[in-house]
């Protein structure tokens, strides 16, 4: 399928609409020329399968239904492999089933789209309910040295710009890219605008001839870090594995410099970019004594907070993540610069907590609350007192 | 102006799509909307509620506190959020179902009216729609029937809106 920004706009429907997370999800990707879904329906995430079931065939892309969410993570990496943007959603039960192949799509450095619409576990735990557990599992979950880049919209329009972000980041660093939503964003519904006009970056193809091409070689026109991608199917054969490799892509498992060089240069073509990839948004953070750190869903309780003590006249900021990873380091060192004390405020028992911990010179406390709502705004100023 | 709203009721009711209808008219009525929705793991007969918040400025925290109108289809969902409602928050019940003389609230029978209206109890969550609308004039009639046309399923559309008319006229009174 050729991808036409028009004739999507025109299968979505109107610029204006009243959609819930899990559509956004699915209308970003398509807007963002996604041509391949392979899932397995979850709760809270299966209404983004079910929406692209509805507009893949009317754009002539490819949705299936996969045996599982191992399977759908592995059906997504073989067809960004033959040139499509490829994407997947689930949440928390089958975010742990795809954890191998999120390594291995790092390894291999495939662009591929995963939105992980998180819910309460462990295990099964709250399959309706919202939550932010799953911070730490996308960055470390998979075994090995690595990194990913992963986004935290809070509302239904930032789902929907997110995910075309997502795909662009995936595209340009060859690396899975992640949605964190949540339960509660997914099936939250709220007014959204379908954008006019896109920007989108499509992986680098190599431009010598095959004989010359080096698959997992120095970028040559684009990043250095990047190499450029051979689609299958165009002449330049690739073999792809998940082995330490050398820059032809051929197994050197037992070479420690080749695997020291290859391992560092995927942790680096992002972490290089760190400052970039930051992206923060801040309110009141003038003369803020406390600053409330949040990301994703918590984000929206902080702002109900932030106005409640703004109300009672209390020097209150507001400063939301809204890239996860790479994690914005100096961001954090500088605000802790600025400010007294920072109230975290998480939809889990304490993760980005601890990474901010790491990163701030200043008192760091956490607002956590678990079991599927959302902190009351009352609860975050608790920990601001 | 900021209202918060919740529906409650059980699963196979409809109660989320009154929710989703009442947020596009209100929509539709040039007003900011944010809808969440809570349901168990049942597909039906669970416990099921959507909260909806409408106002002229924008919506920060999302999730709905003290609702200012509860509208409970099912004894069990009165039971569950009757604590919420605010002070002076208004109570819409379908009397079919829920038995509740405590405090004052607007009752219609809305499943025995679906019952004799559409000859199919499933309009009932359209007919506490259509009296919930004219009894509270928190969206237009025009904006509802707007809404209703465009999200129940096909074919069924001049059955809802009939089904909307006999509650509206009801809340009327």
């Amino acid at each position: 399928m050729k991808y036409d920004f028009q004739k999507v706009k025109k299968v979505l429907g109107k610029e204006k609409q009243f959609i819930h997370g899990d559509t956004a999800l699915c209308y970003g990707a398509l807007l963002a020329g996604c041509n391949f879904y392979g899932g397995y329906p979850i709760t809270p995430a299966s209404e983004v399968f079910e929406m692209m079931s509805k507009f893949m065939p009317k754009l002539g892309g490819v949705c299936i239904q996969m045996e599982d969410e191992i399977a759908s993570i592995a059906s997504i990496i073989g067809a960004s492999w033959a040139g499509a943007k490829a994407f997947t959603a689930t949440s928390g039960p089958g975010f742990s089933l795809m954890q191998e192949n999120f390594g291995y799509a790092c390894m291999t450095e495939t662009p591929v789209v995963i939105a992980n619409v998180q819910r309460s576990g462990p295990s099964t735990g709250q399959p309706t309910l919202g939550a932010q557990g799953d911070m730490m599992q996308v960055r470390y979950g998979s075994h090995g040295d690595f990194e990913i880049i992963a986004l935290a919209p809070n509302t239904i329009q930032e789902t929907m710009e997110f995910t075309i972000k997502a795909f662009n980041l995936a595209e340009e660093y060859r690396a899975p890219v992640f949605i964190m939503a949540d339960g509660d964003l997914g099936h939250m519904r709220e007014m959204i605008t379908i954008p006019d006009k896109l920007e989108l970056f499509d992986r680098k193809k190599p431009k010598v001839p095959p004989e010359e091409y080096v698959p997992f070689g120095p970028g040559q026109y684009g990043k250095k870090k990047v190499p450029e991608f051979g689609v299958f199917g165009t002449g330049y054969h690739t073999y792809v594995t998940g082995l330490t490799h050398n820059e032809q892509g051929f197994p050197a498992t037992d070479d420690q410099e080749e695997h020291d060089l290859l391992v560092r240069r995927l942790c680096e073509k992002i972490t290089d970019d760190r400052e970039k990839l930051t992206d923060i948004e801040e309110r009141n953070m003038e003369d803020a004594d406390v600053a409330l750190v949040s990301y994703g869903m918590a984000s929206r309780s902080a702002l109900g907070a932030l106005n409640m003590a703004r109300k009672q006249g209390d020097n209150v900021g507001y400063f939301r993540l809204k890239n996860i990873w790479p994690f914005p380091e100096k961001a954090i060192e500088e605000l802790s610069e600025k400010v007294d004390k920072i109230v975290v405020i998480e939809m889990n028992t304490g993760q980005i907590y601890h990474k901010v911990k790491e990163f701030a010179d200043c008192e760091v406390r956490l607002a956590s609350k678990i079991g599927g709502e959302p902190h009351s705004p009352k609860e975050i100023l608790e920990e601001v007192e | 102006m900021r209202k918060e709203l919740r529906f409650s009721g059980f699963g196979g009711q409809g109660v989320i799509l009154m929710g989703h209808i009442f947020g596009k008219a209100a929509v539709f009525d040039g007003k900011n909307v944010t809808l969440t929705q809570s349901y168990g793991p049942e597909a039906r007969g669970g416990a099921c509620s959507v909260d909806i918040i409408v106002s002229d400025k924008d919506i920060h925290y999302p999730e709905v506190r003290k609702p200012d109108i509860l509208i409970s289809m099912s004894q069990p969902a009165l039971k569950t959020y009757l604590p919420s409602l605010a002070e002076d928050g208004i109570l819409f019940i379908d009397t079919s179902l829920v038995e509740y003389t405590v405090m004052e609230n607007k009752g219609i029978p809305a499943t025995e009216l679906a019952e004799e209206v559409a000859g199919t109890r499933i309009v009932s969550n359209i007919i506490m729609l259509g009296y919930f609308t004219a009894a509270t004039g928190l969206v237009t009639e025009e904006s509802m029937k707007k809404a209703i046309s465009k999200l129940v399923p096909k074919g069924t559309v001049e059955k809802n809106l009939e089904a909307f008319q006999v509650g509206f006229d009801k809340g009327k009174k």
